[in-house]
């Protein structure tokens, strides 16, 4: 028996094909939505492993620095790093600023980090060209997203770094490049007032009584340069050793230290049960709406290919053609679309995900369950074509 | 169905349509008997019945009372005596429409070789016998041809072949020649008469048409809902 469905699809194929690239278009727009959550989450976990850390010490009732603002005075990683089971630990800090490249503004999040020991917990893991921050001050390591190349300077506030370093996927949760520095460079900047700020800050001071005694000279620039200086970072990142597991080492630091600690298994569900939830809820919505304008063009092709075929199928009923044989060709008809705008939405996903300015993963294991999803709303939708070729009278054929 | 091949007989057939008060009778007892190889004309005015008649010989619409017998086998019988109504059309019952009414996505041999695909025959063996039956309608040249690059003569001779394919005991011909002029009419009737002898075929052609009516040999006039027989010119073409 020949394919009848198949023949109507080539004898019509400008018609199916076109309106297969329109619904492709449509698939490749749902595939992507499925693509930017993935990449959010794939940007959580690359964020917690460029790391390089094992735990995430931050200020105790707070959800750590990519959730919540966490402020720890710079010194206690000294005492952790005494502490049975952490092999490194390194005061790290974040913030997300606007700054200008090559006369337009890119948002970055600096961090600021160690550098005074190569391997140390947050830096950059691996670098694409240039070389690691090997100075204190004024030096940077750029994610390529952010547009810089080496050599190129980068003003942060009121300082100027040189690029030295390219790094690639070292991204916040919300995507944006990073942009490493040197931690004391990255203190300041997080704190930094203007200096109209500054002298009327000291003004106050000088104005304080307490803090201005006749009879003890240098307190007030004792105070005034412990009010210079920022003294906090947002977050200690924790190697453990080996032979020791994340919670044996985490417990004696939440106990003696009295800080919140976080295991890499804790801090993944924050960043994706907790920082991405809303956002995963919104492109779930945006999915399920996907899916139905879907379902519903299908129906309304397949409807419409189907009356207007409403003599010949009364022809087909009148030489005794099954009913199935009749659904059955509008099901394949149906199928034949769904799979013509599959391939053309993996095709479109797959070219156009590159140029979204977020990082988009298109998975092997989403692109099977749309096929089958768009299999399923196809068949779905072909029901009412269906049902009306089924409804379909033979008499039709014959005039009168 | 077996030993269909002895024509259409067909006593007192009834059709009302609605019930009560606003009941139609379209049928009011038609009797008719049509032989293998013979071609009779059904002809009659508008609303006279014609298309009600030919729906329940098409079994498409289901008589109200009367009874259809086809070769030996009653069809119907106050009620249909055929399951399968679908497969009755397609083994026994040919079509000829007013419009040839081709499937538009089918070339001209798998429009004609269809039927027998349906009935469960090979691909092979029905392009083959549609094959010999374009040849025999002298369209083959055209069977690789879409419906729509034939001519309206070509098209109509593509139907006839399609209701011949599976060598059906009766073929029901509604104004075939309707849309052909003169000269296309009658070779049309010639064809189906040529058709109606090789294969013992019993045909019935509905027609409005003058040009036509005289070739019949025998005529049913419907009007009112009955039919009355009389002999026609039988005019050679």
């Amino acid at each position: 028996m020949i394919s009848l469905a198949g023949r109507d699809i080539v004898h019509s194929w400008g018609k199916f094909v076109f309106t297969g690239i329109g619904l492709g278009l449509l698939i490749g727009v749902t595939l992507t939505m499925a693509g930017v959550y993935r990449g959010m989450v794939d940007d959580a976990r690359t964020l917690l492993n460029n790391s390089g850390a094992d735990l995430w010490v931050v200020q105790q009732g707070t959800l750590g620095p990519y959730a919540e603002a966490s402020s720890l005075y710079d010194d206690e990683y000294r005492g952790i790093l005494s502490m049975a089971g952490v092999e490194q630990a390194a005061n790290v800090t974040y913030l997300t600023s606007q700054i200008s490249q090559d006369g337009h503004d890119v948002r970055v999040m600096v961090v600021g980090i160690e550098t005074s020991s190569h391997g140390a917990p947050g830096q950059p893991g691996f670098l694409l060209a240039g070389r690691h921050i090997t100075r204190g001050h004024y030096e940077a390591v750029a994610d390529i997203m952010t547009g810089f190349t080496i050599g190129d300077e980068v003003q942060i506030r009121r300082n100027t770094y040189q690029v030295v370093g390219l790094t690639k996927r070292m991204v916040s949760s919300g995507g944006d490049p990073m942009l490493f520095i040197p931690i004391k460079d990255a203190q300041e900047a997080q704190f930094l007032k203007d200096n109209d700020a500054i002298i009327n800050q000291r003004r106050r001071t000088a104005a304080n009584p307490a803090f201005n005694q006749p009879g003890v000279p240098g307190l007030l620039e004792a105070v005034i340069a412990s009010q210079s200086v920022n003294p906090f970072v947002n977050a200690i990142l924790v190697q453990i050793k080996p032979g020791y597991t994340a919670e044996e080492v985490a417990e004696p630091i939440r106990r003696w230290k009295r800080f919140q600690v976080y295991t890499r298994v804790q801090m993944e569900t924050i960043l994706i049960e907790k920082l991405i939830k809303t956002a995963a809820k919104q492109i779930a919505m945006f999915l399920v709406i996907l899916a139905i304008v879907s379902a519903a063009i299908v129906a309304f092709i397949i409807y419409t290919l189907t009356i207007g075929k409403i003599r010949e199928i009364a022809v087909l009923k009148l030489i005794g053609t099954k009913s199935r044989t009749i659904a059955s060709m509008i099901l394949q008809q149906a199928i034949g679309l769904g799979m013509i705008g599959f391939v053309v939405g993996k095709i479109a996903a797959t070219f156009w995900a590159p140029i979204f300015p977020k990082y988009i993963l298109l998975e092997p294991a989403d692109t099977v369950t749309g096929f089958v999803l768009i299999m399923l709303i196809c068949v779905l939708a072909s029901l009412i074509a269906i049902h009306a070729a089924l409804k379909v009278d033979p008499a039709e054929a014959i005039g009168g | 169905m077996a030993d269909m091949h002895m024509g259409i007989t067909i006593e007192g057939l009834r059709k009302r349509y609605g019930s009560g008060d606003t009941a139609v009778d379209a049928l009011k007892g038609v009797d008719m008997q049509v032989s293998p190889g013979e071609v009779v004309g059904l002809v009659g005015p508008s609303g006279s019945g014609k298309s009600t008649l030919l729906k329940c010989l098409g079994a498409v619409i289901e008589p109200t009372a009367g009874r259809m017998t086809l070769g030996k086998n009653t069809i119907y019988d106050e009620q249909w005596k055929i399951p399968d109504l679908g497969a009755l059309r397609r083994d026994n019952i040919g079509f000829v429409f007013q419009a040839p009414y081709l499937i538009p996505f089918l070339d001209v041999i798998d429009n004609v070789a269809l039927i027998l695909m349906l009935a469960g025959h090979s691909n092979a063996e029905s392009r083959k016998r549609a094959l010999e039956l374009l040849e025999a309608l002298d369209v083959a040249h055209r069977a690789k041809a879409m419906p729509s690059q034939l001519s309206g003569g070509e098209q109509q001779r593509v139907s006839i072949a399609r209701a011949l394919v599976n060598r059906p005991p009766v073929i029901l011909a509604d104004e075939p020649t309707a849309p052909l002029d003169s000269e296309r009419a009658l070779a049309v009737i010639k064809i189906l008469n040529q058709m109606a002898k090789q294969y013992e075929t019993a045909i019935i052609v509905v027609t409005h048409d003058e040009k036509i009516i005289p070739t019949f040999k025998r005529i049913y006039h419907i009007r009112d809902g009955r039919t009355e027989e009389e002999p026609g010119e039988g005019r050679e073409i």
